[in-house]
């Protein structure tokens, strides 16, 4: 998928984290988490894994995690990306299909 | 037929899909059902966030046997086509529509989900539907709702937006719903559908939702929905039979088969007549009894 647009998902509640991508060339990853030096590992893991299933090659991507499960990670890397990759709720609804059990999983 | 249709549902408690602090782990207090929210928690610009974290919960978090209702958005929308396919794809075990007002509204999720099922390899009949009614409309077209599908196990009064469309507001004395709430417990059991009581918001009166509770059980409901944790013990003790209760629900069974079998049609048990009209109400209480794992008998 081509980041064409900046975009972001997520909060800074409590278990949940918030996902920023902008247009980039490369992956550029920056993490901050309070649970970095346990889990900063898992986290560039699962976020890298996420973005290849979607297949973005080229994007600028900031995470600020606040504790959130593996399912969060995913999802708010899905809700960035799509946005930012002409996915926005509008689109969706005019008949865009996701690819839920494919690209997002 | 799917093992859910009548499942135990006492409790039926509200989780915003977009929130990972709620849907992570509820089942730690044991509800029934939750019911993960994609319609009024979820803010119109959440709507895309919400499906994908309620895609990952479904197929990544073990509810432990909870069943996971999904409330999708209603059909006026243009979001709820999109939330049956996460709900299918997700494999949610069952959907609740809202703003249901007629027969129609249910074949219309219905005909979404079978080609999404058809789509995502799901089996027809695996997820099921409820319908939320929350209009004088939607109560009034509660029997034609019932009878539309199979698949639907039962309704849910929605009382915020049904006493705006009555014009009048929730009182807590419950003369509002009155009505309401016993026409739609006649439109369920007419069509053998299970019905389910709105929200009670006040969480500092745990005594008015203990009575209101006690109110619809008594009315027939088997369930209500919830928005708050602390409200499932109460609720679970009210819908659950007391050890009284299963008792005698096992003499009536147990004395109805013997006597069946001796051709006596009337009889008495602990001084009360008994006949077999009693017969299925008790055997209702000792099936509730079980599925809420409170009876240890042989039956």
């Amino acid at each position: 998928m081509d980041v064409t647009t900046t975009a972001m998902a997520g909060t800074l509640e409590s278990s949940d984290c918030q996902v920023t991508v902008e247009p980039g060339s490369g992956i550029e990853l920056s993490i901050e988490s309070s649970v970095i030096n346990q889990y900063g590992k898992a986290i560039k893991k699962t976020i890298l894994a996420t973005l290849e299933r979607l297949d973005v090659k080229n994007a600028k991507v900031t995470v600020v995690d606040k504790g959130a499960l593996d399912c969060t990670l995913k999802a708010r890397v899905e809700g960035a990306v799509f946005r930012a990759s002409g996915y926005s709720e509008d689109e969706i609804c005019a008949g865009k299909k996701l690819p839920w059990g494919g690209a997002i999983q | 037929m799917n093992p859910n249709l009548n499942r135990l549902r006492r409790s039926m408690m509200f989780l915003n899909a977009q929130k990972p602090s709620l849907i992570k782990d509820p089942y730690i207090y044991k509800p029934d059902s939750i019911m993960l929210d994609l319609e009024d928690a979820v803010a119109e610009n959440q709507k895309d966030a919400a499906r994908y974290s309620l895609y990952h919960a479904l197929k990544e978090i073990d509810y432990r046997g909870v069943e996971r209702v999904v409330r999708i958005n209603g059909l006026e929308t243009a979001h709820w086509k999109e939330d049956v396919r996460v709900c299918v794809a997700g494999r949610c075990d069952s959907i609740r529509i809202s703003k249901t007002e007629s027969a129609a509204d249910v074949h219309a999720v219905e005909e979404e989900m079978k080609k999404a099922e058809e789509e995502f390899g799901v089996e027809h009949g695996s997820i099921l539907i409820m319908a939320a009614l929350e209009s004088t409309k939607g109560v009034l077209a509660a029997r034609e709702i019932c009878e539309a599908s199979p698949l639907l196990f039962g309704i849910a009064l929605s009382g915020g937006d049904y006493t705006r469309d009555l014009q009048t507001s929730i009182t807590g004395t419950g003369v509002e719903f009155q009505w309401a709430r016993g026409y739609m417990v006649n439109a369920a059991r007419c069509a053998g559908k299970q019905v389910f009581d709105t929200v009670f918001t006040n969480l500092d009166d745990m005594e008015g939702f203990r009575k209101e509770t006690e109110m619809i059980k008594m009315m027939g409901f088997d369930g209500k929905s919830i928005v708050n944790p602390r409200q499932i013990a109460v609720c679970h003790e009210v819908f659950t039979p007391t050890e009284k209760e299963i008792i005698k629900a096992e003499k009536i069974v147990k004395e109805v088969d013997e006597k069946k079998a001796m051709g006596i049609g009337v009889f008495t048990v602990d001084g009360k007549m008994i006949d077999i009209a009693f017969y299925p109400g008790a055997k209702r209480t000792i099936e509730l009894a079980k599925a809420a794992g409170v009876y240890e008998g042989d039956l």
